[in-house]
């Protein structure tokens, strides 16, 4: 975050410089808490112990998080996990969230009310108009091991509604991509859509969704081969999220599959939380921005040579995630993905990233786009 | 440049997804291609029915009679391209600087689609055995033997996921639109020009617009062409070809492995045989299924390997545009390169001879691109790695092995050329079953006669034989011919 974000007016400009401050110093309190020994957890109190600087002392605001090294995704591979614990949270129920695993140990992160939190934010930015309050709304996608239906669940409550969910699993989906067993896994997305076809048919008055562009587009095929939209069912509101959330994609729902529901791409996982795009329209080519739960995570676009650098604007480069979290804190972990660093807008007055899709390096052997 | 659309049953879609197609020297971008999504073609197989429903509406003579008329169109005219317009000589020229084969070869592939665009007739008379075509587009008929057969078609449309690499694929669908199918087209990403040329000729010369899709896009539209269409054709490597054995609704095409044996009663006089031999490795840039990448005999064959060698080895990577180019470019970064290392791997099997070794380094690398110059290997028996290894360039091996073992350690074998008149070994020839095309007599493996059935034959793939019984007098007259 060294360039600086292009204020397109004085208000804009404070906007921008009032979220910096609160980030800068929101930093400032949460590594004081995740390194201090009467509320921090034993990964970090003990990783401490080999940093070269005193992070209580030395970091005052974000640009300082740059004096620890890359997060090592396998520090979160295998246990125990209870060092990921704040000790301060040592005596609360957690949860264990759980992202990648198809092979071998999957990452995993502990949670308390991250999750709720994440998703009430989420709440706020859904339009009542078709996102009614009270609604019940339908989870159409992985649970498991992963925060989603959980969080889902907590978001439908969270706004008064009941939520039914259906479960997809999506490293038996990667297993049989692999195998190059494509009936199967037909099969497999059949059997998940005949279950969410029954719930819309049970009469429980479903009017918002969230799922994943393959199971919406498999359901709103679906629904079309009967005769029916996913409008026309009672489906107002959908959010989704995926890399697969390409503007095509979008355009392509928009125009052929939603028949007029409201629909808002997502991009996040375990890791983050949940980062919002701006309202995408055809105006703008459905072009897709996403902005971070600033400051509880923070996107950087950095170079692909030197994740210390941030590109400049419209340019290309690594995704970089903080997350800065009481329950967990996550220094510059670089994620699976590429996108094009966006400026500060209104609602969000810090970075976004439009254009997210499979990192060019691991994209060969990266399997997206299997739910 | 040019911009391509998608086009579903006929009408443009421009997507906002663009692949670029460059040329392979110069990185120049030739064209921008719109990329479709899987969900897409889905949804537009709501109407394949109908694809099949128009070309039914013509009659299949007329449909022929158009056919040859897109044929003249195809070799001769300048036809619609996306956006732009597009001579003969414009399509050579971007074929060939897409996927790297010489233009002059661009313009044989040309020759070859319009002589079976031209011959659609005989074809058909000769891939239905002769039957009264419109059996195939009502489904029933009384033959002229005076027996009702049936034929029913098992798709109104058939999918098509093409290859970069190689432009004499293409043959293989010419004769679906006669047999009033659809097409759904993906084509490869190097080489959207002849679906794209073929389905414009195809228009002008009256093909209905709502019998042809083309939809390029990655991965998740060629699955999508494979779980949508009842009836597909792929193009890939030994794993596509395994992935699909045995599924009734895939045909999967892949590496030949097509060759040559020399029959102990023959052996003697191999250099008889030697311009064949070389024909059959080189042609077309050895880069078909039916260029020949194994040549086996008893006796004689580390001179076989040096003769071949000897006119194989010196040959150099020309430009494109020259009328000498004989080698096909590698287009796809590194490619060439991995070849190469695979090859000299297998090289260090006990019993293989690198004979074009002394004609100097087989593989040139360029700034954009990767040439592989003609390999000529002697394998001492059939059991080394290297007498089973085909590669998309010039390349043979010459695998010493007794007649009587030849059949049972040669594998599956698209075309086997096998030359002999040792009437036993022809009849061992004729009942094996892992041969496809069998030429007895030197026929070069890579000369096909269009009248016979080229891996499998399309009309058994898109039509099935069937019972049909009908009362003698409900058959309407007009069946009765």
């Amino acid at each position: 975050m060294t360039a600086t974000a292009p204020a397109t007016s004085p208000d804009m400009a404070a906007r921008v410089k009032a979220a910096r401050e609160e980030l800068d110093r929101h930093t400032y309190e949460i590594v004081q808490w995740h390194f201090h020994p009467s509320t921090g957890c034993p990964f970090w109190l003990e990783h401490a112990k080999q940093l070269k600087f005193d992070p209580l002392k030395e970091i005052k605001g974000f640009d300082d998080l740059k004096k620890f090294d890359l997060f090592q995704d396998e520090w979160l591979r295998g246990g125990p996990v209870r060092r990921w614990v704040p000790q301060a949270y040592a005596n609360k129920p957690i949860y264990v969230f759980e992202t990648g695993g198809t092979t071998g140990t999957p990452k995993s992160r502990i949670s308390i009310d991250d999750f709720r939190i994440d998703y009430e934010l989420f709440s706020k930015t859904l339009p009542d108009e078709y996102f009614p309050p009270g609604a019940n709304w339908l989870m159409l996608g992985p649970s498991g091991p992963r925060r989603l239906r959980l969080a889902v669940e907590h978001l439908c409550q969270y706004r008064g509604g009941i939520c039914f969910c259906i479960d997809l699993d999506p490293r038996w989906v990667i297993k049989l991509i692999k195998k190059g067993w494509m009936e199967h896994l037909e099969a497999y997305k059949q059997h998940c859509i005949d279950q969410a076809l029954t719930i819309l048919d049970a009469g429980h008055d479903i009017r918002c969704m969230f799922t994943t562009p393959k199971l919406l587009e498999a359901l709103a095929l679906a629904l079309e081969k009967r005769g029916q939209t996913i409008r026309g069912v009672g489906i107002t509101g959908i959010f989704s999220g995926g890399t697969e959330f390409t503007p095509q994609f979008t355009r392509f729902a928009v125009e052929e599959l939603l028949d007029g529901a409201y629909m808002t791409p997502t991009y996040g996982n375990t890791l983050m939380g949940l980062a919002c795009s701006k309202p995408v329209s055809a105006a703008e080519g459905y072009k897709i921005t996403y902005y971070a739960p600033q400051p509880r995570a923070v996107i950087e676009v950095v170079d692909f040579d030197d994740p210390s650098r941030v590109v400049d604007y419209g340019q290309t480069g690594r995704v970089k995630l903080t997350t800065l979290t009481k329950e967990f804190f996550v220094p510059g972990f670089l994620e699976r993905d590429e996108g094009e660093r966006e400026p500060p807008y209104e609602k969000y007055p810090w970075d976004g990233i439009s254009g997210v899709r499979p990192y060019r390096a691991l994209a060969e052997s990266t399997t997206v786009g299997v739910y | 440049m040019l911009n391509l659309p998608i086009l579903r049953w006929g009408k443009p879609y421009e997507s906002m997804e663009l692949d670029e197609v460059r040329h392979f020297l110069t990185g120049e971008p030739i064209a921008r291609v719109s990329q479709a999504n899987g969900g897409l073609l889905q949804r537009d197989m709501r109407f394949a029915p109908r694809a099949r429903q128009v070309l039914r509406e013509i009659p299949i003579e007329d449909l022929i009679e158009r056919v040859k008329r897109a044929a003249d169109l195809y070799l001769n005219g300048t036809l619609a391209m996306g956006d732009g317009q597009q001579s003969p000589q414009d399509f050579v020229r971007a074929q060939s600087a897409s996927t790297g084969l010489p233009e002059h070869m661009c313009r044989a592939n040309m020759q070859k689609n319009y002589f079976v665009l031209t011959n659609m007739d005989r074809m058909l008379d000769a891939l239905t055995r002769g039957l009264d075509l419109h059996i195939l587009s009502r489904g029933y008929g009384m033959e002229s033997r005076g027996v009702v057969v049936s034929y029913q078609a098992q798709t109104p449309a058939v999918g098509l996921v093409l290859p970069s690499n190689s432009p004499g694929v293409h043959t293989l669908w010419l004769p679906v639109i006669p047999m009033q199918i659809g097409l759904v087209l993906k084509p490869g990403p190097q080489e959207p020009w002849t679906p794209y040329r073929m389905a414009m000729a195809f228009f002008e010369a009256g093909v209905p617009r709502e019998a042809i899709s083309i939809y390029p896009g990655g991965g998740d539209v060629g699955a999508a062409v494979l779980a949508a269409c009842n009836r597909s054709m792929i193009f890939g490597g030994t794993a596509t070809v395994e992935r699909y054995k045995g599924n009734p609704r895939v045909q999967a095409h892949g590496p030949g492995f097509s060759k040559i044996l020399l029959g102990d009663d023959v052996v003697d006089e191999w250099e008889q045989y030697l311009d064949m031999m070389v024909e059959s490795v080189f042609i077309n840039s050895g880069r078909g299924c039916i260029n020949c990448s194994g040549i086996w005999a008893s006796r004689h064959t580390r001179e076989i390997a040096q003769a071949l060698a000897e006119r194989l080895g010196p040959v150099e990577a020309l430009p494109p545009d020259h009328p000498q180019a004989a080698l096909a470019a590698f287009t796809v970064p590194g490619a060439a390169r991995s070849i190469w290392q695979a090859i000299e791997a297998d090289l260090r099997e006990q019993g293989v001879t690198h004979v074009t070794a002394p004609y100097g380094p087989r593989l040139v690398e360029l700034e954009r691109c990767g040439y592989l110059r003609p390999v000529v290997m002697h394998c001492t028996s059939p059991e080394v790695a290297m007498a089973h290894k085909e590669y998309m360039f010039p390349f043979v091996s010459v695998v010493e092995c007794p007649q009587d073992r030849m059949l049972e350690a040669i594998g599956p074998t698209l075309v086997c050329t096998a030359i002999t008149n040792d009437p036993e070994f022809q009849q061992a020839l004729t009942d094996a079953t892992h041969i496809d095309r069998l030429n007895i007599g030197p026929i070069p493996t890579t000369k096909l006669d269009w009248m016979q059935p080229h891996e499998g034959n399309i009309v058994e793939f898109l039509f099935r034989a069937r019972a049909y019984q009908i009362a003698p007098e409900r058959i309407p007259a007009s069946t009765a011919r």
